[in-house]
């Protein structure tokens, strides 16, 4: 297994934006197929991209630009650290820093919209995060290790044995992927609550870098579901198309929550499922060495 | 086909229409219309967005409003006015405060007829203002090469005056 992670986190370098992309498109014509329409080609998001970093505008501040790059940047990071086998504890850090740099960029626009949706992303984290320590807690329990390729490598199926912690951690997938109920902070597409929400003032490249980081983001956290469908090809492959499909389901079915609602929730499930799967756990795995 | 072309992103905005365009102009998202086909996707934000749509008639209230939307679009740019309004100020146009169609605060590059207009008509629009946007693209484009060469030569002759080749 030594060596082999040197060249997925170049790969990963390379291809993750593809795969985000064609996620995105897929997503695209999946929804739209779910509502009746025909909806965009399957690489309309990538269309879409070659055209933001075509446009020529004059950015709102002269911090704004840096600091979206900084968010690509880091996202890129933590896509890099996660596929190269360093300690996922270590990643939910340089994750999270991810995210700073874009609220900031947000700030930095001083548009009304933009600042609403800083604050919004902000209570996001604060409902996301939990859930997320106590998922890698929990794989840590199965796989004694936080090590990427360490996880997979379990003979054992986490999935059977963390089936509330999956639950949790599709709710907030739901959340870092910006999808309804959860798009508190941007608005995409039809919706117009808050204009664009986060990215309200930024166009063209900065943009499109908003884009890219957001699809090398698609790509890890697909890869933070795999490690609990990691014991077979199968059950892999079954995995991550039910993910991929709830989410899109959850996001074509349901409005958009508010704050408070959405917070509340997201420490219910994190409290019910997260922590009820993982504390049975615990005690049984203790019990039998 | 250009970049643009592909993904023309679209905003709104409401000039004092009596909002039976507005409505044909969300209808043409609906599954039955589905704007989305065209790589479309509307947008809040007029630094995103590629294509202008407006309606109703202009008036002095809305005139500078309707100018900074428009200026903080980045080029090329293209505006489709929709309806009988949009185009003359359509039944308001004999009122004291408006000042007539769109063309009265910015350029104009697509007329949809019609009072509603049709989703179908306005669509039709939309495509042809996309197809607009690909031949400024282009003029822009062509416009940039002409600029750069232009420059080019222009610090060639001086590196050559520096070195003192340019007077032999």
């Amino acid at each position: 297994m030594k060596g082999i992670e040197l060249y997925v986190a170049a790969a990963y370098v390379v291809l993750g934006p593809f795969v985000g992309g064609l996620l995105a498109g897929l997503d695209r014509v999946l929804s739209a197929r779910l509502q009746g329409r025909v909806g965009p080609p399957l690489l309309q998001p990538f269309y879409d991209l070659r055209k933001l970093f075509s446009r020529r505008i004059a950015p709102v501040n002269l911090l704004q630009l840096p600091l979206v790059a900084s968010h690509l940047v880091f996202a890129v990071l933590t896509g890099v650290l996660f596929f190269y086998g360093s300690d996922i504890l270590l990643i939910i850090f340089v994750l999270t820093l991810a995210s700073i740099f874009l609220i900031l960029a947000a700030y930095s626009t001083g548009s009304p919209y933009g600042t609403i949706g800083a604050e919004r992303e902000l209570i996001l984290m604060t409902a996301y995060e939990p859930m997320i320590i106590i998922a890698l807690v929990a794989l840590y329990g199965v796989a004694k290790s936080f090590n990427f390729y360490e996880i997979l490598a379990s003979d054992m199926p986490a999935y059977l044995y963390l089936p509330g912690i999956y639950v949790g951690l599709v709710y907030v997938l739901a959340m870092k992927l910006r999808k309804s109920p959860f798009d508190i902070s941007t608005s995409h597409h039809a919706h117009q609550e808050l204009v664009m929400g986060l990215t309200a003032d930024m166009g063209g490249p900065a943009l499109g870098m908003v884009e890219l980081a957001h699809w090398y983001e698609t790509t890890y956290l697909y890869a933070l579901v795999l490690l609990l469908f990691g014991s077979s090809w199968i059950a892999a492959v079954v995995g991550l198309a039910l993910t991929f499909f709830l989410i899109v389901l959850l996001d074509n079915t349901t409005a958009r929550l508010k704050w408070k609602l959405t917070i509340s929730i997201a420490w219910i499930v994190t409290l019910v499922a997260g922590a009820g799967n993982l504390i049975p756990f615990y005690l049984i795995s203790r019990g039998t060495p | 086909m250009s970049k643009i072309e592909r993904s023309p992103w679209l905003i709104h905005y409401d000039a004092s229409s009596c909002n039976g365009c507005d409505i044909e102009v969300l209808a043409c998202l609906t599954p039955i219309y589905d704007a989305e086909r065209f790589g479309c996707i509307v947008t809040g934000d007029p630094k995103q967005a590629d294509i202008l749509l407006v309606t109703g008639s202009v008036n002095n209230l809305n005139a500078p409003i309707l100018k900074n939307i428009y200026d903080q679009m980045p080029q090329p740019r293209a505006v489709v006015a929709i309806g009988a309004c949009a185009y003359s100020g359509g039944v308001f146009a004999e009122c004291y405060n408006v000042s007539g169609g769109v063309a009265s605060a910015i350029p104009v590059d697509v007329y949809v007829p019609g009072c509603a207009a049709k989703p179908e008509s306005i669509l039709d629009g939309v495509v042809a203002a996309a197809g607009i946007l690909r031949e400024k693209e282009r003029a822009m484009k062509k416009a940039g090469r002409a600029a750069r060469k232009a420059g080019r030569g222009a610090k060639t002759r001086r590196v050559a005056d520096a070195r003192g080749e340019g007077s032999r």
